[in-house]
């Protein structure tokens, strides 16, 4: 009980501050219409207008996936900065029990961005918003953002350790972006990188999303998302307890 | 005179230096090599997937606009940055000619937007096969220095509007993110609406990207020689608008006594 108080109210907090943030209003609204609109014109170009709907949910995921990234870069960063670190630290729950709201709440306000460009696409582009399984659509949507902000707790964790964590952000915007297939098709990459999209959530999350709205097999990639989240939850409980003992150990905690 | 070019060059150097957040290699390579070789892959894969436009477009569409990333950020950051870390006021105190403290930071800006530009280039080359004729390569990278002068004056602007506004990296993201959109990096001007393209005209980048892709495609400097002309002349323009402002807005905020507030 006193553990989903910690979520809840940690949740609650970090929603109430992201909702104050004109970084995150970016990162979840504005620059998954900007890439929404470049992916629409494209395909207008190229005579893919049939995948208008494709797009849109793929620049969503983007934008889930940069709010989580970034929100847990900075997650870490923005609290040594803040000097609040110590007492995330010294609180008596587990690290990882402190800071799951906090990287939920990232991926929570990532939403925003799926809900953005579906509306900036149905307005704008004329976009059909025809969802061939709506309860199972929603239901991928809530099982990819959890995976999602679980993926971001394992990211949170190693940037204890690592004082430039805002530039591992910066640099792993697109690789998943590239890796994942949010807006095209994997096959188009080189073989070998077929298993780091398999181990990816945001792949399977696109793929359950795309099936539930457009059609197609949906429960064996929700599954995937459901794994890999699961399997993320226990390696961040894992590495939460290590990179913190050792950045104690250091004394580099707060380290900026 | 000599002291106008110290102030110049040196005072440019150590600015950026002091006031470049992403100097260190730690920040350095991820942010500004790492970023914009998946950029390239992303757009080139996407564009791919879309069947909209050959590799070529894409490749030398981002490697010229990366600049940016150096530019709008660089200069934003050695302008804005000064008021952040609360030396506006000792800078603004000296007797220092300001077109010299001002456009001297450009200099090193200018420097890192050829240099990301470059290795981005390098890296369309070498992961996705692009091959141009090598005669066309003093062409390109005359247009490149010229974009990344023109980018960098843009920045500029933006550098001045962070000496007053609260939040100046949402409007150093904004810009760079649309620039992705207006400026015919991705999709060709003329697929857009009419207004997005003018609006494209007017930036930055549009027509050193267009005379890049020109030389690229074999035609000769001469050839888009026009181009190359306005795009120095946006410059120019940005230049001489973004002096303005950091006059107008230095004064107002001696004037007012919110050099250094927030």
């Amino acid at each position: 009980m006193r553990s989903v108080r910690v979520v809840w109210s940690g949740f609650v907090m970090n929603l109430k501050m992201l909702g104050t943030s004109s970084f995150f209003l970016l990162t979840s609204v504005v620059q998954p219409v900007i890439f929404a609109t470049v992916a629409f014109y494209m395909f207008r170009s190229g005579g893919r207008s049939g995948t208008l709907l494709y797009a849109a949910l793929g620049a969503g995921m983007m934008g889930v996936w940069s709010t989580t990234l970034f929100g847990s870069g900075g997650m870490i960063q923005w609290q040594r900065w803040q000097g609040t670190l110590e007492l995330g630290v010294g609180a008596p729950p587990p690290m990882a029990l402190v800071y799951l709201p906090f990287s939920l709440a990232n991926a929570f306000t990532g939403m925003y961005a799926l809900a953005a460009t579906l509306v900036w696409g149905r307005v704008v582009f004329g976009v059909p918003l025809h969802f061939a399984h709506p309860l199972l659509f929603v239901l991928a949507l809530v099982a990819t953002v959890v995976s999602l902000g679980l993926m971001g707790l394992v990211l949170a964790s190693t940037f204890i350790l690592y004082r430039y964590a805002n530039a591992m952000s910066n640099l792993l915007e697109y690789p998943v972006w590239v890796a994942s297939g949010l807006v095209f098709s994997t096959s188009l990459l080189p073989g070998w990188t077929r298993p780091i999209s398999w181990c990816l959530p945001p792949y399977w999350g696109v793929l359950a999303i795309r099936h539930a709205a457009l059609g197609g097999e949906t429960w064996r990639p929700l599954g995937m998302v459901a794994v890999l989240g699961l399997a993320a939850a226990a390696i961040s409980i894992v590495t939460f307890r290590v990179f913190e003992h050792q950045a104690r150990a250091r004394a580099t905690l707060s380290l900026t | 005179m000599r002291r106008w070019w110290s102030v110049f060059l040196v005072g440019g150097v150590i600015a950026y230096r002091g006031l470049f957040n992403w100097i260190r290699p730690a920040m350095y390579v991820p942010t500004m090599l790492g970023s914009p070789i998946f950029q390239l892959i992303f757009f080139t894969k996407l564009g791919q997937y879309a069947h909209a436009q050959p590799r070529e477009f894409y490749v030398v569409g981002n490697s010229v606009q990366v600049c940016s990333m150096a530019s709008v950020y660089g200069m934003t950051m050695a302008v804005a940055n000064e008021r952040w870390f609360g030396t506006l006021g000792p800078l603004l105190a000296t007797p220092a000619n300001r077109a010299a403290v001002f456009l001297g930071r450009g200099v090193p800006v200018l420097a890192n937007g050829l240099f990301v530009s470059a290795f981005t280039f390098g890296a369309g080359a070498l992961l996705l096969g692009f091959r141009p004729a090598l005669a066309s390569l003093p062409a390109l990278a005359l247009i490149v220095l010229v974009t990344v002068a023109s980018c960098t004056c843009f920045g500029m602007l933006l550098g001045s509007i962070g000496l007053r506004a609260k939040d100046f990296f949402f409007v150093a993201n904004l810009a760079y993110f649309l620039m992705l959109l207006f400026c015919g990096v991705n999709i060709p001007l003329d697929v857009l609406p009419g207004w997005m393209s003018f609006v494209g005209r007017c930036l930055p980048l549009t027509h050193g990207i267009a005379a890049a892709r020109g030389v690229a495609a074999g035609r000769s400097l001469s050839a888009v020689s026009g181009l190359v002309w306005t795009e120095l002349g946006i410059g120019a323009a940005y230049a001489c608008a973004a002096y303005l402002l950091f006059r107008v807005l230095e004064r107002e905020s001696r004037r007012s006594a919110v050099l250094d507030s927030y």
